[in-house]
């Protein structure tokens, strides 16, 4: 088993190694990324409940430049772009694929594979360069392609992966200079925080809307009360971003691991089984006035809902794309009455309905994420691509089990327990943001 | 840089052919959906204001001239012909499919002609309008065990066989008539020739009834010793059985995505329809709210219109793969198999949502919903395009997977 700073030097290797970097002439900036993720990656892990304290005095909060509005209509991803996907994908076929069952089975992912997934710079993303994040500009498209790369190894353990960047995409995008400077450091520092963001609540049409959390002011802070369902990695994280009504509207706020009368209890599902999904429970919280997110602004709230909908689609086509790339080996070489069950216009046909959908599903995603990069605010393109992705995505879950047959079945073969996961699509709301 | 908006300079081009669909299409629709084979006149005026627009280079017909591959490749990002033309086809489309398919010169024996011709051809029949035969009684998806013969005799080919769906056959000055030169050979030997109406042996024999798009005529032709000028056949002459099928075959490949465009114009009716008799009873899509806590009918409008997106941007992606000369026959197939059939269920959805309002001929949702299932079925079935996504896809020929 290599330790911590093998695998460190492993995940480095598997960027640095990738031809696409020297062909598209992005040795320089990925060098860049490359030494940022290397600080970052040789840390032995900690305990949980650390404090969090605001390291940098900053009047103004630190934002990622917005991207250039393009001309033409174009499918051709920026060379960065391509650079990142390649690298997800390859860590996610190479090192999530085969421990996909593992964590699945164990309810849990294992350490070392979160550790290399950090390594791969993912929490660096977001995060604006004067907190140690990569810089750059801010693309939800870039986020889209790197979640989607990702659950093309597996739905589960991109969640998992994810999670925590979810909360520095967050505070990078809407924290204040204070909660910038409290929070962001520690996800670029040595040791990254676990951290969630907690929309979802248990009950039936569930509106992110309409939360049955509350908060209220109270003694200059505020006090937060009810539960949020399905919260990835729950037990161990040390940080939340957490949604309750605060005067009949959504609003957002930073609730630390430490904060009194919060707690845990693990609410294992149908499937996201990598992700340790848990119920976070929030009895009567007292948090500071400095937790309110964005002073509870609507569009905020608004935004956040949006983008995380849309990460949940690039996870719908990541591992839809995964499915179809299991298929298509599978029903060429299984044999059935004298030939390949794939001569069968019954089977064929399912893998082309599989490949149709599954593209519409990436340009409806592709299409909001583009546009919400470029600051359009209709909901409109998010909405569409949500209503595609659950809908197909549950197609290609459920043909991936049906052209396998009993195989499909058992879990000797993956998509059993990419049926289960890609129903949590029209399930989950939050949790993710691109 | 992805990007997957309506490009700024074919704005004007979209503008213009959306003036049209209104107000000459949508105007001639129930007329000449009643009128069937009366020709509609207000379209030469229009025809020749497009050919003017042709000339101009702001293309938006029926991809009569839009759909050649430009020959030399240009660096970086292309928004060409493929793509406007594909955005004109959607807004006439939104108007009427039938009369689109009627408009003077812009027939698909035109993007034929575009698509193969020589230059000298592609001059001699400058400005003229032709229709495409190639469907026989006894043949239609496997369009290369075609039975109309062809044979060389001096300095003409003599024709000989039936041809049924020729879309304005009636009404074209040339038909492109597909015929083989010989049956042995098999689809290698597949030629298509440009035929001159009045060609003696070239007889039409009727014009069909039909469900929908009715303003386009549809012919059906008896070629009998009819003799075609060796000149007159397009692309090379040599049977070679290497090359096989491509030469013909190319046609479709750029012309999937203007099928396809067509189903993503008439389904955008529908859909904008439906919304709007929804809105005066009360009901509207919130877009940020989760589908399901919303009315019934606002959730199924939802679906149908992400349906739409989808085909609508497989579209654009099959235009945009051409138009960068990336190949692209997989996702033109992919675009017509969803866009065919996303019009159909989408169109007879909006029907059961408007109710009586839907199926009257008060509204011409109901004509559109006719119309809607020719765009299934030509330039390839629903059926056609599964087969050809699912050899790509799994690597199959087609005596494979048949």
């Amino acid at each position: 088993m290599p330790n911590p700073i093998g695998l460190g030097l492993r995940a480095l290797n598997l960027v640095a190694g990738l031809p696409v970097i020297d062909q598209l002439g992005l040795r320089k900036s990925t060098e860049k990324l490359l030494y940022r993720a290397s600080k970052t990656g040789f840390a032995v892990a900690t305990g949980a409940a650390r404090q969090f304290k605001a390291t940098q005095k900053r009047l103004q909060p630190a934002r990622l430049d917005k991207a250039a509005r393009p001309e033409l209509f174009d499918l051709t991803p920026t060379d960065e772009q391509e650079m990142l996907r390649e690298a997800a994908r390859s860590f996610a076929i190479e090192q999530l694929r085969p421990a996909a069952q593992a964590a699945d089975h164990d309810g849990g992912a294992q350490a070392e594979l979160l550790q290399q997934a950090r390594e791969l710079g993912l929490s660096l993303l977001g995060v604006p360069e004067a907190f140690g994040g990569a810089g750059g500009e801010r693309s939800a498209m870039s986020n889209v392609l790197v979640a989607e790369a990702l659950a093309q190894g597996d739905l589960g353990l991109a969640v998992a992966c994810l999670a925590p960047t979810a909360v520095s995409t967050a505070l990078s995008l809407w924290g204040d200079a204070h909660q910038q400077s409290t929070y962001l450091p520690a996800f670029t520092g040595e040791h990254a925080p676990v951290a969630a963001l907690a929309v979802l609540e248990s009950r039936p049409l569930f509106d992110p809307m309409r939360l049955s959390t509350t908060a209220r002011h109270a003694g200059g802070g505020f006090v937060v009360d009810g539960a949020k369902a399905l919260v990835p990695r729950a037990a161990t994280a040390e940080l939340f971003i957490v949604a309750a009504m605060l005067e009949g509207k959504p609003a957002l706020f930073v609730v630390e691991s430490g904060a009194r009368g919060l707690s845990t209890s693990p609410d294992p599902a149908m499937g996201l089984r990598a992700a340790a999904t848990a119920t976070l429970h929030l009895d009567e919280v007292t948090l500071p006035a400095t937790a309110l997110i964005a002073q509870g602004a609507a569009e905020v709230y608004a935004e956040c809902i949006a983008l995380s909908r849309l990460a949940w689609c690039a996870i719908a086509v990541g591992t839809s794309q995964a499915v179809l790339d299991y298929l298509i080996p599978y029903v060429n070489d299984r044999v059935a009455f004298g030939e390949p069950i794939s001569h069968r216009q019954a089977v064929a046909f399912a893998v082309a309905n599989i490949g149709i959908e599954l593209e519409g599903m990436r340009l409806l995603t592709y299409r909001a994420a583009s546009r919400m990069e470029q600051g359009a605010d209709d909901a409109k393109p998010i909405a569409l691509a949500r209503r595609y992705c659950i809908d197909k995505s549950l197609i290609v879950g459920s043909d991936g089990v049906q052209l396998l047959g009993g195989h499909g079945f058992i879990k000797e073969h993956p998509v059993e327990r990419w049926y289960r996961d890609l129903r949590a699509i029209g399930v989950m709301e939050g949790t993710l943001l691109v | 840089m992805i990007h997957l908006e309506t490009p700024k300079k074919f704005r004007p081009l979209v503008d213009q052919a959306h003036q049209v669909a209104r107000e000459i299409f949508r105007a001639n629709s129930r007329k000449y959906d009643r009128a069937e084979h009366a020709y509609p006149k207000e379209l030469d005026m229009l025809a020749s204001v497009m050919d003017g627009m042709d000339e101009a280079g702001a293309r938006g017909g029926a991809g009569a001239s839009g759909v050649r591959r430009d020959a030399q490749v240009s660096e970086g990002n292309k928004n060409g012909s493929n793509l406007s033309t594909c955005l004109g086809i959607m807004e006439l489309c939104w108007g009427d499919v039938g009369l689109l398919l009627a408009m003077p010169r812009q027939g698909l024996g035109n993007s034929a002609i575009a698509s193969v011709a020589n230059e000298e051809q592609l001059q001699r029949f400058a400005g003229r309008w032709a229709a495409m035969a190639i469907t026989e009684p006894g043949c239609g998806s496997d369009s290369a065990n075609i039975r109309t013969t062809a044979v060389l005799d001096g300095d003409h080919y003599v024709l000989n066989g039936e041809k049924i769906y020729v879309t304005s056959g009636d009404r074209a000055d040339l038909v492109v008539v597909w015929a083989t030169l010989d049956r042995a050979k098999g689809r290698a030997a597949i030629k298509s020739f440009v035929v001159e109406k009045g060609t003696p042996g070239f007889e039409l024999v009727r014009l069909e009834h039909k469900l929908g798009i009715r303003a386009s005529d549809t012919a059906a032709f008896v070629l009998k010793d009819c003799r075609v000028p060796r000149e007159n056949l397009l692309g090379d002459p040599e049977v070679n059985v290497e090359k096989g099928f491509a030469g013909v075959m190319q046609t479709f490949d750029n012309t999937r995505p203007l099928v396809a465009s067509m189903a993503v114009g008439l389904t955008r009716a529908c859909l904008e329809h439906t919304a709007k008799v929804l809105k005066d009873a009360g009901i509207t899509v919130d877009y940020d709210r989760p589908a399901l806590t919303q009315n019934s009918a606002a959730a199924t409008l939802l679906a149908l219109e992400a349906d739409y997106e989808a085909a609508r941007l497989l579209t654009l992606q099959a235009a945009w793969m051409a138009d960068n000369r990336k190949p692209n026959s997989l996702q033109a197939s992919m675009a017509k198999a969803k866009a065919g059939r996303t019009c159909v269920d989408v169109a007879l959805k909006c029907v059961e949502i408007c109710g009586a309002l839907g199926y009257s001929e008060q509204a011409l949702l109901e004509k559109w919903a006719r119309d809607a299932k020719i765009l299934d079925i030509f330039e390839g079935t629903q059926q056609i395009q599964l087969l050809i996504v699912a050899r790509r896809l799994l690597g199959k020929t087609s005596a494979e997977l048949k």
